[in-house]
């Protein structure tokens, strides 16, 4: 099958390969950039382990070609620590808030918060549950995913986190 | 004795970081990083991708296989067919039930997406596309669906290798389609209980088939050399030894050179314990090509082939007085197995440990029966966060004691404290042959009831129910109560084992000189967390900080022989190793610190994390100390270093249980539901950390919830998997996914080393029967006794429609 060239800038280095036209993004950055944290879960559009930010908006990684992220600005979960090399306050608010289990949902998931918290910097509880309604977590029954969003909202905000009454 | 500086003491212990604190997971490190190492993560040079073309029909002759257009695609390496494996032996396989299963279809199919060629290409997208090329003729054949059908004397036969095999791995076979029967305990004294008995009940309560659908399918890369004949596989195993003996059992390499890896695991939940033929196909494929090989199984694929749970269809008996006593319990299982007998359980148990069926309850006499039968379905029935078949006839009795309550007009609560065994009955030997080791199930019962204001709860209803009846309201209200009994921590030799290896399991922990410590376990995490807290019981144990302590556990060169993570047994088995193990090592050190501190062994006490003498608590020499000196300086005689393995067989079973409660309000017009409240009160023992332990409860709910609440792998007449995407097969979203509420109470196991029951199945187990027994009680009042999960809008509004309430 024909190949074309693609050039996309992730986690803002840019990259640049020959691709099949019918690859899917999820598998140019798995296997051509070996940054597999993203994960495959069903191929469908379903469970959300494939998130990515694509120009600011979440993706599913496995139901877009490569080729459509040509020119885009990629963001993954390996390229969510700060500057710095310490972490991103969400990576340590799942840590800290026990929002995983097996872990593989978690890049996608913890993707897919970073680009919640953008669009809604202070969600409620109900705004968070809806938010990451796109990717699924077979491990946690995502009560402490919900904590560890709105943990990492009350730091990024300044604010003391209180924790919801039972 | 008084400690001379107590806070010093607590102050140590608490660094330790040991048991009953809520550590901070180890593995989060690298998981929220995105830096786990899945199976599917790992690249080695010039592998191949498998994929399979698979059935399109549930029951056919195959009439010819052609791969010539599949062979042709420019980077297809190989097309596996069963004729192929023939040459190896290997077109068919052993299940761990003693039945065999076609690795590749051979001359007929029996389900649908059943494995027929292996495409082996040089690309995961190629391997698609020839899988595709693969032409296949069939001749169709009546299919057998429903399992009530299958042993009809004019059923097709489905097993044509066993046609003339009237006895099987469990027994003799009474019909063609006929697996096993499994029979336990007293049937006479049973059936004359239910002959005097002055009320009984009797239900069908079907349990319906599912799956464990973990969040990544199963998959392995299979690495062989032709140079020195060794075998690596990579793969997504709960059980990673058990599949390196079942690869040198059927494949004949030896097992030394068969080396199996499983790296992190992205749950497993009973999926990933069974063999299945991918497994198989990628390890032939590898051997025949000298070059690695992957299969990374799709959603699709996942959820029709490898490994249903449940499927069971429980009659369900129960005799009592009027007076709301329990004299009897007769169930009658028929359980659809598929089309290969492929449960996970231990060899001897065909149908699990469901003769734990009798529950929480005090019994005298109780018989149960089990059915197994073949149909046109995927194979398995594994046990789905669930210790063997535990959680379909926890179903079955908690669904059944609502039931008779309802019958005898008596509040499900009442009824079931009246019956509970007591407190004092402990060691409490059931009428269905086991001995439970300890529980105080009134008290878990008492503090359920106050936590959720049950008797208010009741006042409410009763309101509710009025308002509906004069038709103020469209909403019923519900309260599903569900007190569960488990039984996990396969299990004692005595009475398990796995392909004839006893369900021991093991720990090997090395005390390194500067006392920093690595620990190997023969369990596997899925997400579990071991990683965190096997190092919290050695913490605890031996008195070095967890932070020091490494754990691996998933490679079967380095870790001890172990029966692997599954059935809640890693805690009640495993854990128990660990601390037999550091009870080893603190025994060696013990004997390090009397020579170093010139007293008798006798005249020491340990403290935390040193020995120091008695009453002269100035000398002393800490753990650290010790591993050094160890390394260094030992008593004459006495061999150095400072390591132990446990192999532990334990002498029981662990039998944690738990008082679940629902609240749930249903809008009989449109059959949705809403969870008002969910209460889960787990007394698994001791509590190694909390913060899991909830996590576990959590997740162990969700997945009940979905069970209870709408998932089903269901089939048409025809035999074609109707709910094997995630578009159908329901996974609750956060937006569903009710709120968890968690409680418990502590009841050590009193033959456990640290008094620890298992906790990982128990939320499985004890909710799916919570909101059954709330949907159902909701509509009790209207007339209405059972109604058969799942309990989805339509089916909720369906059950409305049969009462005339939409008239």
């Amino acid at each position: 099958m024909s190949k074309s060239n693609v050039s996309m800038t992730v986690n803002g280095k840019a990259v640049s390969a020959e691709v099949e036209s019918r690859t899917l993004l999820i598998h140019y950055l798995r296997e051509n950039l070996s940054l597999t944290g993203a994960h495959i879960g069903c191929e469908t559009s379903h469970c959300g382990a494939c998130t990515v930010d694509i120009d600011g908006k979440s993706v599913k990684s496995c139901t877009i070609f490569a080729i459509q992220a040509a020119g885009a600005h990629v963001l993954t979960i390996e390229g969510m620590a700060n500057a710095d090399g310490t972490l991103h306050v969400l990576q340590e608010a799942f840590r800290e808030m026990h929002g995983l289990q097996c872990g593989f949902c978690t890049p996608g998931m913890i993707t897919r918060a970073h680009r919640l918290l953008q669009e809604s910097p202070n969600p409620t509880e109900a705004e968070i549950r809806m938010g990451i309604s796109g990717n699924l977590c077979r491990c946690t029954g995502y009560q402490n995913i919900v904590k560890a969003i709105q943990y990492a909202a009350a730091r990024i905000n300044g604010v003391e986190y209180k924790e919801a009454a039972e | 004795m008084n400690a001379p500086t107590p806070p010093t003491s607590l102050e140590r212990a608490e660094k330790l970081q040991g048991m009953g604190c809520k550590r901070k997971r180890v593995e989060d490190v690298r998981f929220t990083q995105g830096r786990g190492n899945y199976v599917d993560d790992i690249k080695l040079p010039g592998m191949l991708h498998g994929d399979f073309h698979r059935s399109s029909h549930a029951h056919a002759r195959i009439l010819k296989i052609d791969t010539s257009k599949a062979k042709a695609v420019p980077g297809v390496v190989a097309v596996l067919t069963a004729e192929d494996l023939k040459g190896v032996n290997l077109a068919w396989m052993p299940t761990l039930a003693g039945d065999v299963q076609m690795v590749l279809a051979d001359g007929k199919v029996l389900f649908q997406n059943q494995e027929i060629a292996f495409v082996v290409a040089t690309d995961r997208y190629i391997a698609a596309d020839a899988a595709d090329l693969v032409e296949v003729e069939y001749e169709a054949l009546p299919v057998v669906i429903d399992p009530f059908t299958a042993m009809a004397p004019d059923a097709p036969v489905l097993r044509e290798d066993l046609k003339d095999k009237m006895t099987g791995a469990h027994g003799p076979r009474k019909h063609h389609n006929h697996i096993f029967n499994w029979s336990v305990g007293d049937k006479d004294l049973t059936d004359i209980a239910f002959v005097k008995a002055e009320v009984s009940t009797k239900d069908l309560l079907s349990y319906q088939r599912v799956h464990p659908c973990p969040l990544e399918t199963c998959q392995t890369v299979c690495s062989f050399s032709k140079i020195t004949g060794e075998l690596t596989i990579y793969g997504t195993f709960q059980a990673p030894h058990v599949i390196r003996t079942v690869v040198a059992l059927i494949s004949g390499l030896p097992e030394q050179k068969i080396h199996v890896i499983a790296p992190d695991i992205g749950g497993g939940f009973g999926n990933k314990v069974g063999a299945y033929p991918g497994y198989i196909c990628s390890a032939v494929a590898s051997i025949v090509t000298g070059v690695p090989v992957k299969w990374v199984e799709d959603r699709i694929e996942n959820l029709s082939t490898t490994s249903f749970a449940r499927d069971y269809h429980m009659t369900t008996e129960i005799a009592a007085t009027r007076d709301g006593r329990v004299q009897a319990l007769r169930v009658h299982i028929l359980a659809d197995h598929g089309a290969f007998d492929a449960c996970a359980d231990p060899s001897k148990w065909p149908a699990g440990f469901s003769n734990i069926v009798t529950g929480s309850y005090d019994f005298p006499v109780a018989h149960l029966s089990v059915d197994g039968v073949y149909t046109n379905k995927a194979p398995g029935g594994v046990a789905y966060r669930c210790s063997f078949r535990v959680t379909e006839v926890a179903y079955a009795i908690e669904r059944a004691m609502d039931i008779m309550a309802q019958k005898l007009g008596i509040d499900p609560v009442d009824f079931r404290l009246k019956n509970f065994i007591k407190r004092e009955q402990f060691p409490y030997p059931s009428a269905l042959g086991w001995e439970y080791d300890s529980g105080d199930y009134h008290t878990a019962m008492e503090k359920a009831l106050a936590a959720t204001q049950y008797r208010q709860l009741r006042e409410e209803q009763k309101a509710k129910q009025e308002a509906f009846k004069r038709g103020e309201t469209r909403d019923i209200m519900g309260i599903g109560v569900a007190f569960f009994t488990e039984i996990v921590g396969a299990g004692p030799s005595k009475n398990c084992d796995i392909l004839g290896i006893a369900m021991f399991d093991s720990a090997e922990i090395r005390i390194h000189p500067t006392g920093r410590v690595l620990g190997r376990m023969g369990s596997k995490s899925q997400g579990q967390g071991h990683e965190t807290t096997w190092a919290q019981i050695i913490a605890t144990e031996i008195g070095i900080p967890a932070d020091d302590i490494a754990i691996e556990e998933g490679n079967t060169d380095t870790a001890p022989y172990g029966l692997g993570t599954y059935g809640s047994r890693s805690t009640p088995v495993t854990g128990a190793a660990i601390a037999m193990a550091a009870r080893k090592i603190k025994a060696k050190a013990q004997m390090i610190a009397a020579w170093m501190l010139e007293v008798h062994e006798g005249d020491l006490e340990w403290d935390v994390d040193r020995f120091r003498v008695k009453g002269n608590p100035e000398q002393f020499k800490t753990m650290a100390q010790l591993a050094w000196a160890a390394y260094n300086k030992v008593p004459p005689g006495m061999e150095p270093g400072l390591e132990a393995v446990s192999y532990y067989d334990p002498p029981n079973m662990t039998y944690p249980f738990g008082a679940y409660i629902c609240v749930m309000d249903i809008d009989v017009d449109t059959g949705v539901h809403k969870v008002r409240r969910f209460y889960a009160l787990d007394d698994c023992g001791t509590r190694i950390n909390p913060m899991i332990i909830e996590g576990q409860v959590h997740g162990g709910c969700t997945e009940g919830y979905a069970i209870a609440m709408g998932q089903e792998i269901a089939y048409d007449a025809q035999g074609n998997v109707k709910g094997a995407s995630l578009m159908d097969f329901f996974l609750p979203t956060a937006v569903e996914t009710p709120h968890w509420e968690t409680d418990y109470t502590v009841t050590p196991s009193p033959h456990h080393p640290i008094g620890a029951k298992g906790v990982g199945e128990s939320p499985n187990v004890g909710s799916v029967p919570a909101f059954a027994n709330a949907v159902n009680d909701a509509f009790k009042f209207l007339g209405s006794t059972h109604i058969a999960m799942p309990h989805d809008a339509y089916r909720v509004w369906q059950a409305a429609e049969a009462l005339g309430l939409h008239a």
